[in-house]
């Protein structure tokens, strides 16, 4: 594990807490499905848990981020409230969007979670509107906008960077490269061997890191953030990690390679990041045991009250549609 | 003749609202003073007048321009995005249809967005098939999106008013070829209401129902028509998504005909609709099935005869006004 400009104990066990909130909380979910306790569609981001959790750290509470339907570790690591979270997956009226949005569709503005798309690439330029908002108020947010590598291929990633570059927004766009874009490998979609070298036909810093080593990913996300910040413009950081899991739950994963698979399992970012704050003094055995039971107990009290929630009435079908209802 | 064209209300429009709200902002492709204030000027003078940090061009990027809107709502701004040609919006509609439209509903009412889409497009110049289409049906089928499409500088004003007021996506559709139409000037601040229609004309024989451009036409096809005896009711639209039941099921009660004119083609079209919610509701009131006209279901053709023979014009309303009266 790297070094440089370490974060202080508080920090990284912060950042250790966002994670095993989203490993526990990937594992239960798919164990909800499995149960038939919830049916929903679900993306794992089990694998990626380094990557949110990194860059929330650099973040303030009111600052914006946009995700894509593979994005409930962003989402956790961004604060929304697992209650909140939950009841909207089981698609209750005490969801975040009263079971309006769904897995793919969450939106909780009092943690910044401003859009989750269920379209490949469109985080981006909404991310962008975001941004420039905080430009021309001055207000000092920053917009981080999350995607995959496959969404590197699409219009609205080079579309979204060249505008952001030109205009200098103050957003960072995090690329996830799990090598996976649905079931296709990364090398069979997509030109650039790095997602990364992509900034540089849009004028801006482009630097891939070890998304699953918690002091690089920090790092450049605290780079990219201050840069935003200070109105120097944007930045591409693409984090590499591994999808544990297939494209959906569910899916056999049958495409993916058996051996690369087991080795990136084998290296779980979690325990290992887990084993170095203990290592290094950061944080005691028991003490992160006791943090880890009592995530475990608020998942179980968030899905509790989740099941326990109202549907929403079938009158929400002619609410929310305009501001105004229909008649 | 009155004294101002669409082109120089729908400026108007802007400069009042720019200077009535601080939250509005323009953008598009051209739209700022050093690239000419837009390919036809609609928005000259603004930039120099609110500065470039409200009145921004951009890059030729739709999806760009109209995801930069989204956002830009979101964090409380009320921006006027251009989309230079309806055509245009044709490479946007991930960000229009699936967002624009949708964030409202999808986020339980926490979030909306209130943009305006100014779009312009009409056939009649020949701009051929990928400049011209009318494309509002594509629109106005789609939950939480409104529809706008004025036909006279005073309705430009007030409904571009509405549409920067309403705290909905609204697609406010321009017609290149009647842009420099005169009326009646707006008074400042005035607005139409989103979802009325008006009648321009009374008339107790058949109803004629149309917007933006067709009006026109259909006012030359109504006063030929009076000559010849016959009473028609022009109803302009105005809003298309929401459109003004209460209005034309009244002139058609009164009336028993009707037809629906419009610039876009006519299968699945907005006629189609507006013609099955009137058999809906009175089947038994109607002497005559609803017609509908519309233009030719092909692409909007180059050449001058057959771009001339596309859409309907005066005497092919007309026509088909007699035809519905024998």
């Amino acid at each position: 594990m790297t070094n440089r400009t370490a974060p202080d104990a508080a920090t990284l066990v912060a950042i250790y807490r966002r994670m095993a909130l989203i490993k526990a909380n990937d594992e239960r979910s798919r164990k909800v499905i499995m149960t038939g306790r919830l049916v929903m569609p679900y993306y794992s981001p089990r694998g990626q848990e380094v990557i949110p959790s990194a860059v929330s750290a650099n973040l303030n509470d009111n600052d914006y981020i946009c995700t894509i339907y593979r994005g409930t570790h962003d989402m956790l690591a961004k604060g929304v409230p697992l209650k909140d979270l939950w009841a909207e997956l089981a698609g209750r009226v005490t969801g975040t969007c009263k079971g309006k949005g769904g897995p793919m569709h969450i939106t909780h503005p009092k943690s910044g979670v401003m859009v989750t798309t269920g379209i490949v690439g469109s985080s981006m330029p909404i991310a962008n509107g975001l941004a420039w908002s905080s430009q021309l108020k001055g207000d000092g947010r920053v917009t981080v906008a999350y995607f995959g590598d496959g969404a590197s291929n699409i219009g609205a990633f080079h579309e979204a960077l060249n505008l952001a570059s030109v205009w200098k927004l103050p957003v960072v766009f995090v690329c996830q490269n799990n090598e996976w874009g649905e079931h296709t490998a990364y090398e069979k979609a997509t030109s650039a061997p790095r997602v990364a070298d992509r900034a540089a036909s849009y004028s801006m810093p482009g630097i891939r890191v070890d998304g699953n080593d918690v002091l690089e990913t920090y790092a450049a996300a605290r780079d990219a953030v201050e840069r935003a910040r200070s109105g120097a413009g944007p930045t591409l950081v693409e984090a590499m990690t591994y999808r544990f899991h297939g494209h959906i739950f569910g899916d056999t994963d049958a495409y993916m390679d058996p051996e690369r698979k087991a080795a990136a399992i084998a290296a779980d970012p979690v325990p290992r990041f887990r084993e170095w704050l203990i290592e290094q003094g950061h944080a005691a055995e028991a003490d992160l045991a006791a943090m880890e039971a009592a995530i475990d107990a608020e998942i179980d009290q968030a899905i509790d009250y989740a099941l326990a929630s109202d549907f929403p009435d079938v009158g929400e079908l002619s609410r929310d549609v305009f501001a105004a209802e229909a008649a | 003749m009155g004294s101002i064209t669409i082109l120089e209300s729908i400026n108007r429009a802007l400069v009042d609202a720019m200077e009535a709200d601080e939250a509005v902002l323009i953008l598009g492709e051209d739209v700022a003073d050093p690239e000419d204030g837009g390919v036809l000027g609609v928005t000259k003078g603004l930039s120099t007048r609110f500065g470039d940090h409200r009145v921004r061009s951009t890059p030729i990027a739709e999806q760009a321009i109209v995801g930069a809107a989204i956002g830009v709502s979101l964090g409380g701004f009320k921006p006027v995005a251009e989309i230079m040609l309806m055509n245009f919006t044709t490479v946007a509609m991930d960000m229009i249809v699936n967002h624009a439209a949708k964030l409202r509903f999808m986020s339980g009412g926490q979030t909306n967005v209130p943009i305006v889409i100014r779009t312009m497009t009409g056939s009649g110049f020949a701009n051929g098939g990928q400049h011209s289409d009318y494309l509002e049906a594509w629109f106005a089928h789609t939950a939480g999106i409104k529809v706008v499409a004025p036909s006279n500088p005073s309705d430009a004003y007030g409904l571009l008013r509405s549409a920067i007021d309403d705290p909905d996506p609204v697609i406010f559709i321009e017609n290149l070829p009647t842009y420099f139409t005169k009326g009646e000037a707006p008074e400042s601040g005035h607005r139409v209401p989103i979802g009325k229609a008006s009648v321009v004309r009374e008339g107790s024989d058949v109803t004629v129902i149309a917007y933006a451009k067709m009006v026109q036409e259909a006012a030359a096809a109504v006063e030929a028509l009076a000559s010849r005896g016959i009473s028609a009711e022009l109803i302009d639209l105005r809003s298309i998504a929401p459109w003004d039941r209460e209005t034309v099921l009244a002139s058609v009660k009164k009336t028993g005909r009707a037809i629906v004119v419009h610039e876009a083609v006519t299968p699945f079209g907005a006629g189609a609709e507006i013609s099955s919610v009137i058999h809906e509701n009175l089947f038994h009131a109607l002497k005559a099935p609803v017609q509908r006209l519309g233009a030719a279901f092909c692409p909007v053709p180059f050449s001058r005869p057959l771009e001339s023979a596309f859409a309907p014009d005066a005497a092919a309303i007309e026509a088909a006004v007699g035809r519905l009266l024998t």
